[in-house]
């Protein structure tokens, strides 16, 4: 299988050497070949793809200016609007809807000149960590068809591993890109708190998410980031800044760079997952770092401040969907009863998990107790990263506990699938940056990411960090 | 610590949530939910008595626009995906009328 990047793509189709409708063949050759056993899709959107490519192709032999994404074939996890194409969040209740709009980072990277290939599949509303929670079923990691692929983004890292499209994109609210990307081998982005438009992503935690793309290599997602950051007066919680710059950093190497190794980092990463770590620290001191030991104490409380906080956000975010503007209703006799009877009908199990939870931690008497008391941790938890990086410039860790784990392991104990994300959910906490790297494999030959965690706006040190950590595997 | 999540407790928050749960997934959900709250107990190892709640990660407030006229969204296209409408509106059952 041919397996072209990013920067390829654009660079070739852009000078004319290379066809985006040819690119996109390709795409959807994989496609027809694998995506019956992956079920990275909810939906391919092949015809418009087709017309888009040669609507390129025609430009560039035309002689017109072409974007800085030409042909790049990409896939959008299924909870970003797309103007008239199905958008479901991989959930009943929103099965059929097409929205009005799109998502600004849609719109980004159509201006550009990407061309999207389909709508990828999700944990319902992004809530899970192995993309069991899909109410389409679940997708397959295609390193190992009998594993998952990582979640909540699980649809968006097999449609890159599987070669079904250069890139994609997914959010993450606590790990839903990092997790995925390092159970897949690839490179996953979660950007700062607010350096990504969340503009037409369908919210699950609002003060949580963000967007942020899969690639093969380091320099496919520091282009891609270019693209979608930067201020948008559409989303209230846009940072007033334009995007970093982050293509022209990747060369310049980690001489001189600090880099935390957390001494009291939560336990139960198994021993290849270690190794591969300690495998990275050493890869950056060769490469001119040094490494230094930071504390973290309130890092294992993370979990438990974000299980209240993000259901909380999202018992909320989530009454929106009531049957009267969008997707499904059931109907009843009175509009109470229509809620009710919708929503029950519409929601799958963690879905309904999480609402009650949230909807509980913020209720009368019980507000105090949970959801105030979460907000405390998080606070402490912003704090711990603030003292560390008066030390370090950025902070290695594992991206998950393990490598892809199979299908069913984790699905009868919640608590156990949300401790995949011990590593990845005190980023969002804090609204920091933060991404995946892969380097090298472990248990059964299957991938392992490292991750770099840097300060808000730090995103030009991160990069510097996992081009190094890419060079050396 | 506050006691354990009720059955009762939850029935009232699944009416609260405008969630039609049957008895069953309530009897399940006290189960998951008693667990689930008992583990967040562990943050009562943290001392939180001189801490200032994080509500969210930017310190930006009040992002206001000039309160110009802009176009907004096509109203049929808008209509057209919704479940129900009519004469230009959403159109939902009864309001009132039918408590029992």
């Amino acid at each position: 299988m041919t397996r072209r990047t990013v920067v390829d793509i654009a660079t070739q189709v852009a000078a004319g050497s290379l066809s985006a409708s040819t690119v996109l063949e390709e795409n959807l050759a994989a496609i027809t070949a694998r995506e019956h056993e992956i079920h990275a899709f909810n939906l391919v959107t092949a015809d418009r793809a087709r017309e888009r490519a040669a609507e390129i192709d025609a430009d560039v032999k035309a002689g017109k200016k072409v974007g800085r994404l030409a042909g790049v074939t990409i896939s959008l996890k299924d909870n970003m609007c797309t103007r008239g194409v199905e958008t479901t969040c991989s959930s009943k209740i929103l099965a059929g809807w097409k929205p009005p709009y799109d998502a600004t980072v849609v719109r980004r990277l159509a201006d550009e000149g990407a061309v999207f290939v389909g709508k990828t599949n999700l944990d319902e509303f992004a809530m899970g960590s192995s993309t069991e929670n899909s109410a389409f079923g679940p997708t397959r990691n295609p390193l190992d068809t009998s594993r998952v692929p990582g979640g909540s983004s699980g649809g968006s890292a097999a449609a890159v591993a599987a070669g079904f499209s250069a890139a994609s994109f997914g959010s993450d609210t606590g790990g839903s890109i990092r997790q995925p990307a390092a159970l897949c081998g690839l490179v996953g982005v979660k950007p700062t708190y607010g350096m990504v438009s969340r503009q037409g992503l369908i919210a699950f935690g609002s003060s949580l998410d963000q967007i942020g793309p899969f690639t093969t290599t380091v320099a496919d997602a520091a282009l891609l980031m270019e693209v979608i950051a930067g201020h948008d007066p559409l989303d209230s919680t846009s940072l007033p800044q334009p995007a970093p710059q982050l293509t022209s950093v990747l060369a310049n190497g980690v001489k001189g760079l600090r880099i935390g190794r957390v001494a009291d980092m939560p336990e139960g990463s198994s021993p290849d997952v270690l190794a591969r770590l300690d495998a990275a620290f050493e890869a950056l001191r060769a490469a001119g770092a040094t490494v230094v030991d930071v504390k973290l104490p309130s890092m294992s409380f993370g979990l438990t401040a974000y299980y209240l906080v993000a259901p909380a956000e999202a018992s909320s975010n989530l009454a929106r969907f009531d049957g009267v503007r969008y997707g499904l209703r059931v109907d009843a006799k009175d509009l109470n009863a229509m809620y009710g009877a919708t929503r029950a009908a519409g929601f799958g199990d963690e879905v309904k998990r999480r609402i009650m939870l949230g909807t509980y931690a913020l209720s009368a008497g019980y507000y105090d107790a949970y959801y105030g008391k979460a907000l405390k941790v998080r606070r402490l938890i912003a704090d711990d990263f603030a003292k560390a990086y008066a030390q370090c410039d950025a902070i290695l860790t594992p991206t998950s506990p393990t490598v892809a784990f199979k299908f069913g392991d984790k699905t009868s104990n919640p608590l156990a699938m949300y401790l995949c994300d011990v590593f990845t959910i005190p980023t969002n906490l804090a609204g920091h940056a933060a991404m995946s790297v892969p380097f090298g494999t472990g248990e059964a030959g299957l991938p392992v990411g490292v991750q770099v965690l840097a300060p808000a706006l730090g995103e030009a040190t991160m990069f510097r960090v996992a081009a190094e950590l890419e060079r050396a595997s | 610590m506050p006691e354990p999540i009720s059955r009762d407790t939850v029935a009232k928050v699944a009416r609260l949530a405008r969630l039609d749960l049957t008895e069953a997934e309530v009897d399940r959900m006290t189960t998951q939910l008693a667990g689930m709250l008992e583990h967040f107990c562990d943050v009562d190892a943290l001392d939180l008595s001189n801490v200032q709640p994080l509500n969210q990660p930017i310190p930006l407030t009040n992002v206001l626009r000039d309160d110009v006229e802009q176009p907004s969204l096509d109203r049929d296209e808008v209509l057209g995906s919704a479940p129900a409408a009519q004469d230009g509106r959403f159109r939902v059952p009864p309001i009132i009328g039918f408590e029992e």
